[in-house]
């Protein structure tokens, strides 16, 4: 977190990135760069890709054409962990904790590949952030309310030290009370120094916290353009917005 | 069955119900189902076959008490009932008695029928044990009509004791089971006793409990009910509070506790050997084969969450590498290496095999690994078989004269030496469990926890996990190469009939059985099932019975999934999880009695 914020090159990007799934063409050239510290949101309804996306900067899939970056490296053919140990961590969809595990073991999973002697200290910064998750700690993570649970999936992320943090729909399944307190987390991740990029459903609550924002259809960027502009796009207005909530 | 829950006091007895207060429908249930059981052990054989072992000299023996204890037990459940908090709980009474009768008399009369079957008509073409032998037994030789009317009057009398064991307060209870366990244990033990007390010079001990043809004296039986109801009184107690000040001290000092117990057990291990005989040696030896087995399994299955099925290939690896370097007389190669080098060569070629197999099989998940993974345990052994491979290893001929177990020169294990050979397993168990031990509290035990929770998180965590899933096949393969070398210079020759898909399912069973991912339950998980009731080819003590050692297994695993799906001696982190639902709903019964207030509510009784 103490990595001086060198704003003028991307962190991670995306350079004409297609993927397919067999036969099927899911991201079709689409171009994301996320700067140093910055709070970016992808927008998109269902299967328009933005799995596949956060999939893509992990690693997790690999893209048929196109670069995907990390530091102004290629890193297209570099497995997931070497992502994860320069900084690139994911929050998975519904939080996905090593339920049978307890709390103190899934948030030593986060830092699996470090060997550094800062894991000590920052899960004493994590207790700090969450007191909640420090009572719970030789609990099986299961057993824990939605709440709780975000909390350590958080938690367990923030171990691998990141520089970008990639959240897969964080409000979802979390009860409207939690939704805003979970916003608001992800605000105080993100002053730390963090860039986060995330993916959500809730169009509204994510651009108004948001620097950018992309909105992605059938694979495609239609749009990019900063949080005010997309709030303000009358197109997007219609599709996503109208509702408020959806 | 309806009647009242009564959310007032639970531990009020309501007053009995009346003798004709049943369920009719759960009684003709229980009885039909006491009588199935009845005629499907009479038709295994199982009577006639075990009448030879007895278990109290003219009393029983195991072939008629492979019969009685269904009337007893199932008269028992058909009154037993799931008391929640806030229902009723009645005085038992004559209802139970009459209940119990009558499910036993339902029995004897299934017994009565297939006596009158057997007699009358001819079913051998399929049901190969419907012969006159099985009609004799049943019959006493006394003929069809005396069968019948025993076996229902005795049926009707043992669901009745069955019955009444409702009646009998919990300490007398606890005092029957003590003292039937002890007798039955004592007497299944029978050979091992034997070959024990001659090792500690107590054979004058055995004498008064043993007949010299086999089976308890009606003396030795009293001595051990004696000694059983002593030991409930009594020593049981001493006993608990021993245990409770020993995990009161283990809050102390948890170390220090679980090193007085390590070296009670190494000494124990080193010295007992002594004074065992041949036989308890030699059955020590087998189980502790299929411990470092099942120690290995355990590892692959309980902590990476790798379903094998085709362990067995890693044993074949060992035991036919071993053979080949060692045995002067192997086809093709034969280096007559010593056997402790040999071992070096064990450890590449199963570490070879475990990538081999591990490498395509890891990719998969779940049924599809586990379906594989049993193609590549039979692949290994019929191309051992194979006309391909039979230079090297022998086809059907297999490997003979494999010399003992040579150690670094300094002394020689020799296979016809059990005790020998009993500490040379002892020494690879301890490695094993050393190595288990370890393992679970690493980085790469956690790494594996991970990869059996969620796979695509703990990739998603920076864990290879290809590469993590194949270090656990590998370590896995280690250990069970293992014992197939130790096997081999054992038996001092190796056939691919010794590594048939059955020795992977047994594995499976005793790590199931026994309590997956706890060291101490798959120890007890080998030593009852290969001890006492024998491994795929190995004898165990209750030899008469290995013609029915599947269907033991089997029996065992269905009521091990059904009522302890944790195991014998279970890991205490997977006994909550399995639990969990009846915590719930528990928690969620109380908290209705708790909502329903103090007013009665008319609810369904609670299901059997």
């Amino acid at each position: 977190m103490s990595e001086v914020v060198d704003s003028s090159t991307p962190l991670l990007e995306f350079r004409g990135i297609n993927t397919h799934y067999g036969a099927v063409h899911i991201l079709k050239e689409v171009d994301l760069a996320i700067y140093p510290g910055e709070l970016v949101c992808l927008l998109g309804g269902n299967a328009s890709g933005k799995s596949t996306t956060l999939k893509t900067l992990l690693g997790m899939v690999t893209p048929t054409t196109g670069e995907v970056v990390l530091d102004g490296e290629v890193v297209n053919d570099k497995p997931t962990s070497y992502r994860v140990e320069r900084g690139v961590t994911m929050v998975p969809e519904n939080r996905r904790l090593f339920k049978r595990l307890t709390v103190k073991e899934n948030l030593e999973l986060g830092a699996y590949l470090r060997n550094d002697d800062g894991v000590e200290s920052d899960l004493e910064r994590i207790y700090e952030m969450f007191p909640r998750v420090k009572e719970r700690l030789n609990q099986k993570s299961g057993t824990l309310s939605g709440g709780e649970q975000q909390m350590v999936a958080v938690g367990r992320a923030l171990m691998a030290n990141p520089r970008v943090l990639l959240m897969d729909e964080p409000s979802m399944g979390l009860a409207p009370a939690l939704v805003q307190t979970n916003f608001e987390l992800i605000q105080q991740i993100h002053e730390e120094g963090v860039a986060i990029f995330m993916v959500e459903q809730n169009a509204n609550m994510a651009l108004s916290i948001a620097d950018r924002g992309w909105v992605l259809q059938s694979g495609r960027v239609v749009l990019d353009d900063t949080a005010e502009a997309l709030l303000a796009n009358p197109e997007l207005r219609a599709s996503y917005l109208g509702d408020g909530n959806r | 069955m309806s009647e009242t829950m009564n959310t007032d006091d639970a531990v009020v007895l309501a007053p009995a119900r009346s003798a004709f207060d049943q369920d009719w429908r759960k009684i003709v249930n229980w009885g039909l189902i006491c009588a199935l059981a009845l005629i499907f052990v009479s038709l295994t054989d199982m009577p006639d076959k075990l009448d030879k072992r007895v278990i109290v000299e003219p009393l029983l023996s195991m072939g008629y008490l492979s019969l009685i204890w269904i009337p007893i037990a199932l008269g028992n459940f058909v009154t037993r009932e799931v008391v929640l908090e806030g229902m009723a709980q009645h005085k038992k009474g004559l209802r139970e008695l009459v209940a119990g009768v009558s499910v036993g008399a339902i029995g004897g009369a299934g017994l009565a029928l297939l006596i009158w079957l057997l007699d009358t008509r001819d079913l051998s073409d399929p049901l190969v044990n419907w012969n006159d032998a099985l009609l004799e037994v049943l019959s006493f030789g006394e003929g069809v009509g005396y069968g019948a009317i025993f076996w229902i009057l005795a049926s009707a009398g043992l669901g009745l004791a069955g019955g009444a064991l409702h009646l009998l307060p919990a300490i007398a209870n606890r005092l029957l089971f003590a003292i039937s366990l002890t007798i039955v244990l004592s007497a299944s033990l029978e050979s091992a006793l034997d070959d024990i007390s001659e090792g500690f010079q107590l054979e004058w001990l055995f004498e008064a409990l043993f007949e010299k043809k086999g089976g308890l004296s009606v003396q030795g039986a009293i001595i051990l009910a004696v000694f059983a109801i002593a030991w409930v009184l009594f020593l049981g107690g001493q006993a608990k509070r021993g245990r409770a000040a020993v995990a009161a001290r283990r809050e102390l000092s948890p170390t220090k506790v679980n090193t007085v117990g390590l070296v009670l057990i190494a000494v124990a291990a080193v010295v007992l050997p002594m004074f065992l005989g041949r036989l308890t040696n030699d059955l020590l030896t087998n189980v502790g084969l299929f411990l470092l087995l099942a120690l290995g399994l355990n590892i692959v299955v309980g902590l990476a969450g790798i379903l094998d099925l085709g362990y067995v290939a890693f044993y074949a690896v060992g035991g036919y590498t071993a053979a080949i370097m060692t045995s002067p007389t192997s086809p093709g190669l034969s280096p007559e290496l010593p056997w402790w080098v040999a071992i070096f060569v064990v450890v590449f070629m199963a570490i070879v095999a475990g990538l081999f197999i591990g490498a395509p099989v890891i990719r998969m998940r779940g049924d599809y690994l586990a379906i594989v993974t049993l193609g590549f345990g039979e692949i290994i052994r019929l191309t051992v078989r194979s006309d391909w491979a039979s230079g090297f290893t022998g086809g059907a001929q297999g490997i003979l004269s494999i010399p003992g177990a040579d150690i670094v020169g300094i002394a020689t294990v020799k296979g016809t030496d059990p005790q020998q050979v009993l500490y040379l397993v002892i020494g690879f168990v301890a490695i094993a469990i050393y190595v288990s031990w370890r393992l679970e509290n690493s980085r790469i035990g956690r790494a594996w926890m991970a990869v059996r929770e969620d796979e695509s998180v703990a990739e998603a965590m920076g864990i290879n996990t290809v590469n993590s899933k194949l270090q656990a096949f590998v370590v896995g393969a280690i250990l069970a190469s293992f014992s197939g070398a130790i096997f081999a210079a054992k038996v001092g020759s190796v056939f691919e009939s010794s590594f048939k898909i059955l020795v992977s399912i047994v594995i499976l069973v005793i790590v199931i059985v026994g309590g997956m991912g706890r060291i101490a339950g798959v120890a007890a998980g080998a030593l009852v099932l290969v001890g006492i009731l024998g491994g795929p080819n190995q004898p165990g003590l209750l030899a008469e019975f290995s013609e029915f050692k599947l269907l033991i297994y089997g029996a065992l695993l269905i009521w091990m999934m059904l009522k302890r799906p944790e195991g014998l001696i279970p890991n205490v982190r997977r006994s909550r999880e399995l639990h969990q639902d009846e915590f719930l709903q528990d928690a969620w019964l109380k908290a209705q009695a708790d909502d329903d207030d103090d007013e009665a509510v008319s609810g369904e009784a609670a299901p059997a």
